[in-house]
């Protein structure tokens, strides 16, 4: 006998078709100048991403094309996973191979600190920020994505790592708010849409990178070097971010989607 | 005097582009040994160590005293002219699309009489300094000059096929990051280089010296990173066929052996930059400038590799940098297979220690980015194509001519600790 979607499914998949709910992109393209996290020199560095064709319809593959390419699990936008961090190199199932596959969807918050980026590059979020945000668009759900939305992804060249003598001003949140959403909302991950989840000078924050020490500790994910989050409403969409299937990686790049329902107009 | 050399017109598009064509290539085996000589800028001749008999053309015994044993050495480059003509016609190709054509017999001061190319400076029964230098065809050959500077003595068109003057020339140095980079930009356009194209990679980065090397008159930054097959593809699809002389400045460079490294992951790096970064401009570059190599007065005339003496043998302070810088070498001559034939000579340039970042706790003497840049420059216009620089290097190339296994066994099992 044929078996019944549900309703829910049902609404989803032709909510799909019709276009009511769209899917919006928030991925940059895998480029070989997109920028990276730069570190000191004496440490490893990020690879860049860099393709090698193998074949393009020539002596090496006639009527085929095809490249191989190589980067870093930390390449264009990117998924942390756990054991990225020191913090969480001892939790279970926290390598991107192992993250149970339900945390890959789920709802997403929009905070939006596209002004306030603006007008200081080094911005930090704070937990009051949060709860200003949680007054005007409801507590966020346990569960949740987050989302920082600095138009950061609008930046190009030099602009974007923002890199000076005294190293990157790039905005991020601080170990308060972070906190707030791992202890208070019990949130899945927290993204943006800078080179990394920290802010650029979070090496002078306390704990140093608390976004990756904190989220990482508790078993919490990251995304980052995000784009479009502009297009994304506070509440309501639902992020797909799936990575790479790497054994016990630490990270991937991924296609990173929102599904989002368009009021019709 | 000669002619002051004017710069060359646009290139009218509706004429081809003049094939390379090749002054006499036949050498025989003991005569190669005057082109490696030629190759560093050095004259030297067959000497008997028996009676001192200096002996020209090459041969296998001393024609005084029968001895078998002729070494090659550094002979004083003075003589004299004393009989001279011009050719007019001939049956060889390249000749005969350079005619008119000095060639004259002299007396070296060492004793033998030689059949050379005449400097149009030099009037008959003068005296002259010789040089030997390597032509078209990559070989060996003399060339009298006058024993004075004369007025744009450079610009002499004998000379001009045997050197890669910069001049009125167009130039692209792969890594304008660093400061060897910027100086090399400088000293090319100082020596008249008109366009200079600079290649920078991640303009994402902010880099010292940006600004500086953006006002050097000639330069164009372009986006390049040597890493990238698809940046380096589209800057020479972009140029198009301009470069007439490529300096690779681009290195990468970390200290420690195999054993004091943790894992792969920086050799792949010295190798993407320093092996494969040179591939990657070859494939892309190296045909345009094979097929240029006879393009008037701009034509393409020199590709110059950068490399650490200890591409010769591994040093273990830089040990895997060591390796890279072998496996680049080892290209390099492998390029000189590539362009035979082409008229576009390969420059190494050997150098010791460089005064840079990562090779900063090394004890002087170093070799200054400005030195190297200079060095450079020297070996175009003097159209040497293996130089030794600073003297860490002139003893390291000295040893290893005297023994490679010596020297091996110096770099490597005689600094315990290091």
């Amino acid at each position: 006998m044929k078996e019944q979607p549900s309703n829910a499914l049902n609404l989803l998949a032709n909510a799909l078709t019709t276009g009511s709910i769209e899917t919006v992109d928030l991925t940059h393209t895998l480029d070989p100048d997109f920028p990276v996290i730069v570190l000191p020199p004496e440490f490893g560095q990020c690879a860049r991403f860099r393709v090698e064709e193998v074949s393009r319809y020539d002596e090496r593959g006639p009527a085929w094309y095809w490249r191989n390419f190589s980067c870093s699990e930390h390449t264009g936008t990117h998924f942390d996973a756990p054991i990225h961090w020191i913090s969480g190199k001892d939790l279970p199932d926290a390598a991107v191979d192992n993250i149970p596959a339900a945390a890959f969807v789920r709802p997403v918050c929009v905070l939006d600190c596209s002004k306030e980026s603006l007008a200081d590059e080094d911005f930090l979020l704070t937990p009051e920020f949060i709860q200003d945000w949680e007054r005007e668009h409801g507590e966020i759900p346990a569960g949740s994505w987050v989302l920082m939305r600095t138009d950061w992804s609008k930046r190009t060249g030099a602009e974007y790592l923002n890199m000076r003598e005294d190293g990157a001003h790039t905005p991020g949140p601080t170990g308060e708010a972070i906190r707030y959403l791992v202890e208070d909302r019990d949130i899945t991950g927290f993204g943006t849409e800078t080179v990394g989840t920290d802010a650029g000078q979070a090496t002078h924050l306390s704990p140093p990178y608390p976004a990756h020490y904190l989220l990482h500790g508790s078993g919490k994910y990251g995304l980052q070097c995000l784009a479009n989050l502009d297009s994304l409403p506070p509440t309501g969409a639902i992020l797909v971010c799936p990575p790479l299937k790497i054994k016990n990686g630490s990270g991937s790049p991924l296609r990173v989607l929102a599904l989002v329902e368009r009021s019709s107009a | 005097m000669t002619d002051a050399l004017k710069r060359p017109p646009k290139k009218d598009p509706q004429k081809r582009t003049t094939s390379p064509t090749l002054p006499p290539f036949a050498r025989s085996r003991k005569a190669v040994a005057f082109t490696t000589a030629a190759a560093e800028g050095r004259f030297a001749l067959q000497v008997c160590p028996e009676c001192e008999h200096v002996t020209y053309p090459p041969r296998e015994t001393c024609p005084k005293c029968w001895c078998m044993h002729l070494a090659w050495r550094d002979i004083p480059d003075g003589g004299k002219l004393i009989a001279e003509t011009t050719l007019r016609t001939s049956v060889n190709t390249y000749f005969r699309e350079r005619m008119p054509w000095r060639i004259g017999t002299v007396q070296l001061d060492a004793g033998p009489t030689v059949l050379a190319h005449i400097h149009g400076d030099v009037g008959e029964f003068e005296r002259v300094r010789m040089i030997a230098r390597t032509d078209k065809s990559g070989q060996g050959v003399m060339l009298a000059l006058p024993e004075k500077e004369t007025e744009n003595m450079a610009d002499d068109r004998q000379l001009r096929t045997l050197t890669c003057s910069p001049k009125f020339r167009r130039a692209l140095v792969t890594d304008g990051r660093t400061e060897l980079g910027q100086r090399m930009a400088k000293a090319l356009a100082d020596a008249g280089a008109t366009r200079i194209f600079v290649g920078v990679a991640e303009e994402w980065r902010p880099f010292q010296g940006s600004e500086e090397l953006a006002a050097i008159p000639g330069v164009e930054i372009m986006p390049l990173d040597i890493t990238d097959t698809i940046s380096v593809n589209e800057l020479a699809a972009e140029m198009g066929d301009k470069a007439d002389i490529l300096v690779n400045t681009a290195e990468y460079v970390r200290p420690g052996s195999p054993m004091q490294r943790h894992g792969v992951t920086l050799a792949r790096d010295e190798m993407e930059t320093n092996y494969f970064g040179l591939m990657r401009l070859i494939q892309a570059f190296g045909p345009g400038m094979k097929a240029r190599g006879a393009d008037g007065d701009n034509s393409a005339c020199a590709w110059v590799n950068l490399l650490s003496v200890y591409a010769l043998c591994n040093w273990p302070v830089y040990g895997t940098t060591s390796a890279s810088q072998a496996a680049a070498l080892s290209l390099s001559q492998g390029l000189r297979g590539d362009f035979a034939g082409s008229g576009v000579k390969v420059v190494n340039v050997l150098f010791g220690p460089l005064e840079e970042s990562w090779r900063q706790p090394l004890p002087p003497p170093k070799v200054t980015p400005q030195r190297l840049a200079d060095t450079v420059i020297h070996a175009l216009t003097e159209g040497i194509e293996n130089v030794t620089l600073g003297p860490v290097a002139e003893d390291v190339v000295r040893r290893y001519k005297e023994d490679p296994f010596v020297l091996e066994r110096e770099l490597t099992q005689l600094q315990p600790g290091m």
